[in-house]
């Protein structure tokens, strides 16, 4: 059997996130001074380092600023899904965050594809925002 | 204007390696004071004369390596007065020598130990991978990041975005690198390698090939510091440090500002050569830290060897092999010589060499000037260091 995945460790900063995330939204912080969004969420703005902060449900939509098809695995628990992609998505607000593409056919990804939120369940408190090409 | 108290290196040692492990039978620690005792006695100095100990390393963490110059200390059994832990990942030793300068120039210390050692070939592991999934590594490590090969592969799959480089262009860096390795007798790979090789390497993460990785040794190396008013005291000929800079971005690769650009590479590079007041086409010698072939290739664009996004026609038709215009990692690199988890230790050892002219085979005519700068974690910091023959 393979070992289990590297779940999250949640902490305060990043609790409103994950538990949006298990209810299907993206949510990510919003600075209510400069008016960006960011992520990963923060206690002050890396922007302009207010801590005038809330989490504001984005789109969700986004595209692949880069990527790596993994051949090999980051270890073991891994193993079962390579081929698998890792990618730098854009979201349409401004902020990058990493995640997976989820595609039969890794080699149709590229640099610029249009990508789309879908939320994979992980356990009982986790849901990964993997992303799909629309 | 020369002062008393400009700080220089006097002495440097590694410790033997044969295919890819330590020869001689001793611990992590072991090896560390082994060759930080050959150093200090190939300057005629002591372990007794360090008041400056500066380390760091992977070993034993979580544990005594957390402390990794109390640790040390404790092994050598000496008291420094100045300690410097920085750990910035493989670019931590230029940064040493960084910290060891001022404090030299302060009267801070007399005799700086910079020290590095490491046994993860031996000890099959590397401490570099599976990230723990806490912090900023919980929006990183749950996707299956490779790390940290992954992030370098997403830095190259956008420079090819964005420049047009190609595999060939990375895959020429690995070529030129083996040519000095073969030059080298200490080196661990020296069999004969080809563009088509490196190609038709296994691919690890997209787009960067096993021969596009950097190995995985054992590996341990001293440098020892003082003044130049020392050093006239002393029985080796002095290496001058002439300038330094130091930054890092980020640990996360998707925090990386642009991920074809090297913006640690290059602050620190322009703080350098602004301090020893040397321009490009003074450097005789560069030593550039290369885990993968696209670090360098990203380096040698932020140091400003060329321009941003041309760093794939730099180094084409060999021209950082043995008889090439931009004589680069001299010996044989990370890619070929060795690497030990954190190299940048054995960047500034082979500058001192160069400079010293002891290289042998694959000595540089001429060499008075070396540029070394080092790149560590994730593309995430990195430190330039100037040296000179005095």
């Amino acid at each position: 059997m393979s070992p289990e995945k590297p779940l999250p460790v949640i902490d305060h900063d990043s609790a409103p996130y994950w538990e949006a995330a298990q209810e299907g939204r993206l949510d990510i912080p919003l600075c209510g001074d400069c008016g960006k969004h960011h992520f990963y969420p923060r206690a002050i703005c890396p922007h302009c380092h207010s801590d005038n902060l809330r989490f504001d449900t984005v789109s969700g939509r986004g595209e692949v600023h880069s990527f790596t098809i993994a051949r090999r695995p980051a270890g073991p628990a891994f193993a079962d899904d390579v081929p698998y992609v890792v990618a730098l998505i854009e979201l349409e607000e401004g902020p990058r965050m990493m995640s997976r593409i989820q595609t039969d056919d890794p080699e149709k990804v590229h640099i610029g594809a249009r990508v789309e939120v879908t939320f994979v369940k992980a356990s009982d408190e986790i849901a990964h925002p993997y992303f799909r090409m629309t | 204007m020369k002062n008393g108290r400009d700080p220089v290196i006097v002495g440097i040692a590694d410790a033997p390696i044969e295919d890819g492990k330590f020869v001689t039978k001793a611990s992590v620690l072991g090896h560390a004071a082994l060759v930080a005792k050959a150093a200090v006695e190939e300057a005629g100095l002591t372990l007794d004369d360090v008041d400056g100990l500066l380390t760091a390393g992977m070993w034993g963490v979580p544990g005594p390596g957390q402390l990794a110059t109390v640790t040390l200390g404790e092994y050598l059994n000496i008291m420094p007065t100045y300690v410097d832990g920085t750990n910035i990942g493989g670019s931590a030793f230029e940064a040493h020598v960084a910290h060891a300068a001022m404090a030299l120039r302060e009267g801070y210390c007399e005799v700086a130990l910079i020290v590095y050692s490491s046994d993860q070939k031996s000890l099959r592991s590397r401490n570099l991978g599976g990230r723990p999934s806490v912090l900023s590594m919980q929006h990183e490590t749950p996707y299956g990041m490779p790390t940290p090969v992954g992030g370098y592969a997403m830095a190259a799959r956008r420079h090819m975005h964005e420049y047009g480089t190609t595999s060939e262009n990375l895959a020429e860096i690995a070529v030129a690198t083996r040519k000095w390795a073969q030059l080298n007798p200490a080196a661990t790979r020296r069999d004969p390698l080809s563009v088509d090789d490196v190609l038709s390497s296994t691919m690890i993460s997209e787009p960067l090939h096993l021969l596009d990785c950097c190995l995985v040794t054992d590996g341990a190396g001293a440098i020892v510091m003082t003044t130049a008013e020392r050093a006239r005291d002393l029985k080796t000929a002095p290496v001058a440090v002439k300038g330094y800079g130091e930054a890092h971005t980020h640990w996360a690769i998707g925090e990386m500002p642009d991920l074809a650009r090297l913006l640690p590479a290059q602050k620190a590079g322009e703080t350098a050569m602004k301090m020893a007041g040397v321009s490009h086409s003074d450097i005789d010698v560069v030593e550039v830290y290369d885990s993968f072939t696209i670090t360098v290739l990203l380096t040698l664009e932020a140091l400003g060897f060329c321009k941003i996004g041309e760093g794939g026609d730099f180094v084409s038709g060999q021209r950082t092999a043995p008889g090439g215009a931009f004589p680069m990692n001299t010996n044989g690199g990370g890619l070929s010589a060795l690497h030990p988890g954190m190299y940048g230790m054995f960047l500034l050892i082979e500058a001192c060499r160069q400079l010293r002219g002891v290289c042998g085979d694959r000595q540089v005519a001429g060499a008075e000037t070396a540029l070394v700068h080092g790149t560590g974690g994730t593309l995430s910091s990195g430190a330039t260091v100037i040296l000179q023959k005095d």
